[in-house]
């Protein structure tokens, strides 16, 4: 997979729903289509909620991992 | 059918493998295109969704808030229609009384307004209950209604104040928090759910 440059860190660790979200959004807001961000998040709500958002928004869930506590999502702007 | 004279006794397996045609029919198909297209900002195909806040009970506006926040930072326009108890959750924190008359006046006397002032519908015990909720609430990371407001507000989020609740509660626009859209009635909200909102009461 190639790497893919972020522009922001969305720091939501230690925030519960719908905070992460709502950040993610708020991010996404004012950058350019085409542009990643990077959602780091502790709630485990979020895998869900983080695909659910791309799917109704349209934009696109790039890359996804976690290290068991940290959960990081890579989210490209369409 | 032939059942082997030894084979051990299986009458599911036996009973499954007599149905014609039964792998094919549990497969379910799921192709990309039965799953629900995105949305976009411009050419939504998604409805927007309509919350009428009735309830001014701090568990209930929580969830109002965290709805519409969501909603739209879901890029769903979303509308707040905020009627009878709901609307003391949109009175400035500051304000203390409200109304113009004896018994108005009392009602805010006895439930003080203010997103802030909010009571739970149960286990409020004199102030107890929301106390605990709101040191659960930081705890555990979780935004308290009136961030969740300012985000929902920053987000777009339209709230739409119902004229009669306000003139029988002699609530004055500058009663209200700043931002506020113009006051409408019933047939506002019915008019949005039979045109293209989905509908919550809460």
């Amino acid at each position: 997979m190639p790497v893919i440059e972020v522009s922001e860190t969305v720091d939501a660790r230690g925030l519960s729903c719908p905070m992460p979200i709502v950040k993610t959004a708020q991010a996404m807001k004012v950058i350019q289509s085409g542009v990643a961000i990077e959602l780091l998040a502790t709630d485990a709500g979020s895998i869900k909620d983080v695909a659910a958002w791309c799917r109704t928004t349209g934009n696109i869930l790039v890359d996804q991992s976690s290290d068991g506590a940290v959960y990081r999502f890579v989210i490209r702007r369409k | 059918m032939t059942t082997p004279t030894l084979a051990p006794f299986d009458p599911l397996t036996d009973a499954l493998a007599a149905v014609d045609g039964w792998p094919e029919a549990v497969e379910p198909v799921r192709e990309p295109a039965d799953l629900p297209a995105p949305a976009t900002d411009g050419q939504a195909k998604t409805r927007d969704v309509l919350i009428i806040d009735y309830s001014g009970d701090l568990e209930k506006v929580w969830a109002t808030m965290i709805l519409a926040s969501t909603s739209a930072a879901m890029g769903v326009r979303t509308r707040v229609f905020v009627t009878f108890w709901g609307l003391q959750v949109f009175v400035k924190d500051s304000k203390r009384i409200t109304g113009e008359n004896w018994m108005q006046k009392m009602m805010s006397a006895m439930q003080r307004p203010g997103i802030s002032h909010r009571k739970l519908s149960k286990m409020n015990f004199f102030g107890m209950g929301p106390w605990m909720m709101g040191r659960l609430a930081k705890q555990y990371g979780v935004a308290s209604p009136k961030e969740l407001l300012e985000a929902a507000q920053a987000l777009g989020v339209e709230f739409i104040p119902c004229q009669m609740t306000m003139d029988m509660f002699g609530l004055k626009p500058e009663d209200m928090i700043e931002g506020m859209g113009e006051p409408a009635g019933a047939a506002t909200v019915i008019g949005l759910m039979t045109e293209n909102s989905t509908p919550l009461f809460i």
